[in-house]
Parts: structure tokens; sequence; C-alpha cells
């Protein structure tokens, strides 16, 4: 019998095996503990995440000029797109890890599986960008949320963080149901698991059978849950509430981005016959997920409930890009995912440090006057927040202009107009933290605790405004970054 | 015929008990059966925590053999390069064994 041994170019998954084997080196240096003290854990995960991402800069193993490498028997891609967006992960591990780290010494979950899980999480992740079959982008997809389940609960005697971890794993694991059942049905129709082999064979069968229009719109959803779009979204606020606030922005910043890399890949590479039919549906998710996120968010005092409903709002917008399925829409969302990452886990990082010890001061009225007492954290505060609304000279502002340019030139102008709308609304809540910080005097009925600056989050913050700041006044090295990924897909 | 005499003496025998055996009803006895396990009982059935531990441990490893026999049967084929490969493999699920071990998960107490 002879047996084909799949070429298999292990210098394509160097970043992919440095995430493990650092994952699996903090699981054994916890276990023995006098090898390294428990404080240096997460910066020993911290070195495997920057270690991977310079491999990953450096291009690995694809070729000269982003030209994409294939491996594995053609489930296995290193282009620039997948790169770009491992980049995002990765950057989004590093500052939740720095943002952890004063965290989980606080709750006494300071182990070394924390952060082995969060390395995990990220590999999951990396799977899912650079998976060019449909086994390949579940296997990742598998591996991201079950971390992320257990990340959820983590904070073991908080009654919330429990309730989250188990509403996420049984909504989380019906998703994975209706996404398993749209492979399913993919592969019944279509013969291959395969991204490119699914769309060449509907290309040639030129007829959409209705088993395939259900696996697409099984599919639909199950990506819909994880990017937590409307109507898939109701896990999203009492998770994002319950989780440990370092996880809430690892989830809104990582997996989301994960999630988006693989329905961007999925849908553009292998349904792009059946783009007529998508599209639309998208459309409507898309205008759905803005606004009911945004609206909802209106009402929250809890401010970490209410950037759950904001990060809602945001997916919706980067749904408005998917619509327009061409250069500038791909390029659009890479942008913004890149630009969300820096400033939500940066206001994030200011929700952990107001927040301190078992995350008590997460209302709105914890932040007034926050100016008068600490005038550079609201300065960074504020700056996250203009980031998030879209205002000059912001990160955020690039981002949504490219969007909204990317839907007009596309000729859905009707979207991008509710878009617009939608980011009006917004103002609102965000505004309502600054005026808070600055327009308000602190209430002197409620007791001030000192507020505990650790150099590695003053790191994150530093990183965080810094990439807000360059990504909003010189955005065009990262959008011709960002076009450069589309060309190889 | 085998197959009469097979059926007869089956019959044979339910049709004997029942005519002769002795019937004697109490209450267990009328219960369905279910591996001697009582049928009705309150859900809240509260036990170590532990068993989930020692499932998911069997469930690793059983794993492990589920991909160590079609291995092992094209060992020859799959040369060196399979070596390596279930090596790693195995590699792997012996750090989770050291990791559950040093944890102090496979200790009952």
């Amino acid at each position: 019998m002879e047996i084909l041994i799949p070429t298999i170019k292990l210098a394509t998954i160097y970043p992919e095996i440095i995430i493990t084997t650092f994952a699996i080196l903090v699981l054994l240096l916890q276990v023995f503990p006098t090898v390294i003290g428990k404080d240096y854990l997460g910066y020993t995960s911290l070195a495997g995440v920057i270690l991977a991402a310079i491999i990953t800069g450096q291009g690995g193993a694809s070729g000269e000029g982003g030209e994409a490498i294939y491996s594995f028997s053609n489930m296995w891609v290193v282009d620039n797109y997948s790169r770009f967006f491992k980049l995002i992960f990765l950057l989004g591990t590093g500052l939740t890890i720095l943002i952890s780290i004063k965290y989980t010494k606080d709750e006494g979950i300071n182990n070394g599986e924390y952060y082995s899980l969060l390395l995990f999480a990220t590999a999951g992740m990396m799977l899912m960008a650079g998976g060019t079959d449909l086994i390949v982008i579940f296997l990742g997809l598998e591996l991201m949320s079950i971390s992320l389940y257990v990340l959820a609960g983590y904070v073991r005697k908080r009654l919330i963080s429990n309730e989250s971890a188990l509403k996420y794993f049984l909504l989380g694991s019906f998703a994975t149901g209706f996404l398993l059942y749209g492979i399913a049905l993919l592969y019944g129709a279509t013969g291959t698991t395969s991204l490119k082999g699914i769309s060449g064979f509907i290309s040639e069968a030129s007829f959409g059978s209705p088993i395939l229009i259900m696996g697409m719109l099984l599919l639909l959803i199950g990506f819909g849950f994880k990017i937590a779009a409307v109507p898939f979204h109701m896990w999203t606020p009492d998770v994002y509430e319950g989780a440990p606030s370092p996880i809430t922005a690892f989830m809104s910043a990582g997996p989301k981005a994960a999630a988006f890399a693989a329905f961007l890949r999925v849908f553009i590479e292998a349904l792009p016959s059946l783009q007529g039919i998508w599209v639309d549906i998208i459309w409507v998710l898309a205008a759905l997920t803005m606004t009911i996120g945004n609206v909802i968010a209106l009402v929250q005092d809890n401010v970490k409930r209410m950037l759950a409903y904001s990060s809602i709002a945001h997916a919706g917008y980067v749904l408005v890009a998917f619509v327009s399925t061409d250069k500038l829409g791909v390029a659009s969302i890479l942008y913004y995912m890149l630009a969300y990452t820096f400033m939500n886990i940066g206001a994030f990082a200011i929700v952990i440090i107001i927040g301190g010890k078992g995350e008590e001061k997460i209302n709105l009225k914890d932040y007034t006057g926050l100016a008068y007492r600490y005038p550079l954290t609201a300065a960074a505060m504020c700056l996250f927040l203009l980031s998030l609304t879209g205002i000059p000279p912001t990160a955020g502002f690039m981002g949504k202009l490219y969007i909204f340019s990317a839907a007009i030139k596309s000729g859905y102008v009707g979207l991008a107009t509710i878009a617009v709308l939608n980011s009006v609304i917004s103002v609102y809540y965000y505004m309502k933290i600054i005026l808070a910080m600055y327009m308000k005097e602190p209430e002197s009925s409620v007791q001030h605790s000192p507020l505990v600056f650790t150099p590695a989050m003053i790191i994150a913050l530093g990183l965080a405004v810094y990439g807000v700041l360059r990504m909003g006044i010189f955005p065009s090295a990262y959008i011709s970054m960002a076009q450069q990924s589309y060309l190889s897909f | 015929m085998m197959l009469l005499l097979a059926a007869g003496t089956a019959a044979g025998i339910l049709v004997a008990t029942t005519l002769i055996g002795p019937k004697k009803e109490f209450a267990d006895k009328m219960e369905p059966f279910e591996c001697g396990e009582h049928p009705i009982v309150s859900p809240k059935l509260r036990f170590s925590v532990k068993f989930y531990l020692v499932a998911i441990f069997f469930v690793i490893f059983d794993i492990e053999a589920v991909f160590l026999y079609p291995w092992a049967v094209i060992f020859k084929d799959l040369g060196i390069f399979g070596f390596v490969e279930m090596m790693i493999f195995i590699i792997i699920l012996a750090i989770g064994l050291i990791y559950v071990w040093r944890r102090g998960a496979l200790e009952w107490q």
C-alpha cells in the first residue's frame, strides 16, 4: 500500500509552533514553580508573543513580495492577509498580557493556566486566519472558543464570572453546532471542504442547490454568533460584563478579528458565486447590528456593559465594509480591526485601572471628576473614546472613513447613511463618560482609593495611545499594508 | 428442524415457568430494572467533582489510543516521518500527564 505523505513546510507554521510551545512551557513552569517565580509567567508568555510576531512580520516562509505559500495539502496558507491578521492577534494578546499582570495578582488568579489558555486561544485564532480548508478553520475556531470559555469564568469565586462562562459555553457550543452543520452541508453539496474546491465546484455546476444555500446560511449563523452580529448577539453583554476585564478586552479584539478573518476568507474565497444572496443578508445584519448595539448602549450605566454593546455596534460597522466585498472593503476591514484592537484594549486598560481590586468601580459614577485627580489617565481614556466615536485625529476616524467610502464606492449609499447616523448616536454614550470625567466635580460621597499604575500597564497604555494616534495621523502606511493583503487573496 | 427445536425449547421453558413457578409480588420487584439503579430518584444527586477529572483524563488517553492503533498498522509505510510525528504527539500528551500529576489532580484525597 502506497501512502502519500503530504508536503509539509514546517517553516510556514513557525509562529504557531512558537505560540503553542510557549503555552506548554508556561503550563510546565506553573507546576515547577522553583524554576522561575510565578510573577514572571506573564513576561515569559509575552516573550513568546513577541517572538512569534517578529517571525510573522518577517514573513516566516512566505515568498518575496507576499505571494501566497500553500502547504499541508493546500489546507494552510501563509499570505499577506493571514499575516496581517496574525499580527493583529499577537498585538491583542500582547496588550492583554500586559494589562493582565497586575489584575491576575489582585484577583489571585496569577496562574500559568491563565496565560497558557490565552496563548492557546491565540494559536487557534492564527489557525483560523491561515486555514484554507473548512476543517482547519473549524479546528482553530474550537481551540479558540474552548480556551475562551474557560477564561471567561477564570475568576472562579465571582458568581457573575461563572454565569458568564456558562452562558458563553452553552450558546457558543450551540453556534458551533450550526457552523459544523453548515460545513457538513457544504461538503455534501460540493464533495470537498477545501475553499478553492468549493468555489471551483460551484462555478462549474452553475446552479445554487438548496443544500448549498442552506449550508451557507448555517455558516453565516455560526460566524454571525462569533462576531456578535444582531440577532446572534444575545450572549455578548452578559459574557463581556461577567468575564475578567482583561479577558473582555481580549475577546472584543482578537477573537472577533479572527472570526472576521475566517468569515471573509470563507465567503469571498469559497462562495463568491452566491454573493447575490449573502450580500443582502449581511446588509440587513449590518444595519441591525449597528442600530441595536448603539441604541441599547445609550442606556447603560455600567461602563463594561456599555463597551460590550459598543463592541456589537463596531462589528456592525465592519459588516458594512464586508458588504462591499471589493479590495477597498477588505482593506478597510483589516485597517479597522487593527485600529479597534488598539482603542478597545486601551479603553479596557483604563476600566481595569479604575475598577480596582474585585472590579467594583465599573459604573459611570466612578468616573466622575477623574480629570481632576488623574489628568493623564482621563486624557488617555478620552482619546480612546474619541477614537471609538470616530473623531479625528484618531485611528477610529480613519477606519470609519475607509469603511464608509468603501460602502459608497460599491453603491451601498443607504447602508453608509445608516452607519453615519449610528456614529452620531454613539457620540452620546461615549461623551457621557468624557463629560463625567471632565465636567463634573468629584463626588465627595464616593470613597476614592488611589489608582495603581504598574510599569506593564503604563507600557500597554502607551502602546495603545501611540497606535491610536499614529494610525490616525499617518494612516497611509497601514492602509497600503492592508491593501497589499487583499492582493494575495 | 434445529430452529424449531430451539424455538420450541425456549417457548416450552417460558410456558413451564409461567405455569409452575411461584409468584410473589413486592414493591422492588415491580419496578422497571435498569442496572440496579432506582429508576426514580432526586435529580439533585451529588457526587464528587473528581469523577469529572477522571473522565477527562480518560478521554485524553483514550484518544491517544485511537490515534496509536492506525499508526501502528501502517508504521512501516510511514517510516521515520510518521515515527517523529507520533513521538511529538506522545511527548505533548506526556507533558499533559506531568502537568496533571504535579497539579495533584491524580490524588483522590
